[in-house]
């Protein structure tokens, strides 16, 4: 994205290979609440996203010295805490989910069942608060090696080369990856506003009648 | 999803609505959508799907007491006061 690039290019990456802490911090003001939100997206836990903050940037400001600069300083940060926010999920106590599940032998998308077309809904209802803490759901029932992309790609506003770096994955791999997360999203949340234009016709009925 | 059509573009819709497919694959979709109903509104609720998670992504925000934490575990306590106003 270019907003990043040009971010990084306003770092001076001599001062903080060096160990500056002026820039250091600067490093931290412009990128922690990004880290922050991706972490709480991932988790979603308050006290597990300061965890992951936390770890992102002790870790950066240790491995500063061998930053190479072939990615953007924001890839290299989102990179380093989507791993600790993976590795977060794999410590917790859902011996059942499988995070590497190989996703990319199964390239097979889902069929669509919920064809509802809820698209000319008004965006007030749409975005309701009700809604939006259903897409928030939504998000967390993704695998977690799916949520991930989604949440580069579609939230972050990464590109697909630099999600591919981040995730250390082959770019035909995030295209897969993100197009099952969204079919995915696309089918949950058309089976949520699909009920919702059903108890509004419902409604209707009721009062004509 | 009748169509022996639906089936085979169904992966190609999350690049079809970035506009990132060939113009052979592209044309295929579109004239696949011209007389397939049930696709035609997988691809729109598939592009407002990604449409309000785009909208309401919202700008970041960290409680203050979280950067707080941030900057004493960094060591970085002389920079705690220097919040620039948003």
């Amino acid at each position: 994205m270019d907003r990043n690039k040009q971010t990084t290019e306003d770092f001076s990456l001599q001062a903080l290979r060096a160990g500056d802490r002026t820039e250091f911090a600067r490093l931290v003001e412009t990128y922690s609440a990004l880290i922050y939100r991706l972490g709480l997206r991932m988790l979603d836990d308050p006290q597990d996203a300061e965890d992951v903050l936390q770890e992102t940037f002790i870790k950066a400001f240790r491995h500063l010295g061998g930053f190479d600069g072939r990615s953007s300083l924001s890839t290299w940060l989102y990179r380093i805490a989507t791993n600790e926010a993976l590795m977060m999920l794999r410590r917790r106590k859902h011996p059942s989910i499988s995070i590497d599940e190989p996703l990319e032998t199964d390239t097979e998308i889902e069929e669509p069942v919920q064809i509802v077309d809820w698209c000319c809904m008004p965006e007030t209802e749409l975005m309701s608060s009700e809604a939006r803490a259903y897409m928030d759901k939504a998000v967390e029932q993704l695998q977690p090696a799916l949520r991930a992309v989604f949440l580069l790609r579609d939230i972050e506003g990464l590109s697909t080369e630099e999600t591919s770096q981040v995730l250390d994955l082959s770019e035909a791999a995030v295209k897969t990856r993100l197009s099952r997360a969204r079919m995915r999203l696309r089918e949950l949340l058309s089976g949520y506003y699909g009920e919702h234009l059903a108890r509004q016709s419902r409604a209707h009925k009721k009062e004509e009648a | 999803m009748d169509h022996p059509n639906c089936q085979h573009l169904l992966g190609s819709l999350s690049d079809y609505i970035d506009g990132e497919l060939g113009s052979t694959l592209c044309s295929e979709i579109e004239h696949h959508l011209q007389d397939c109903e049930n696709c035609r509104i997988v691809v729109d609720s598939l592009r407002k799907t990604v449409y309000l998670y785009k909208v309401t992504a919202g700008t970041p925000g960290m409680p203050n007491d979280v950067r707080e934490r941030l900057y004493k575990r960094l060591d970085l306590n002389e920079f705690i006061e220097k919040r620039p106003l948003k």
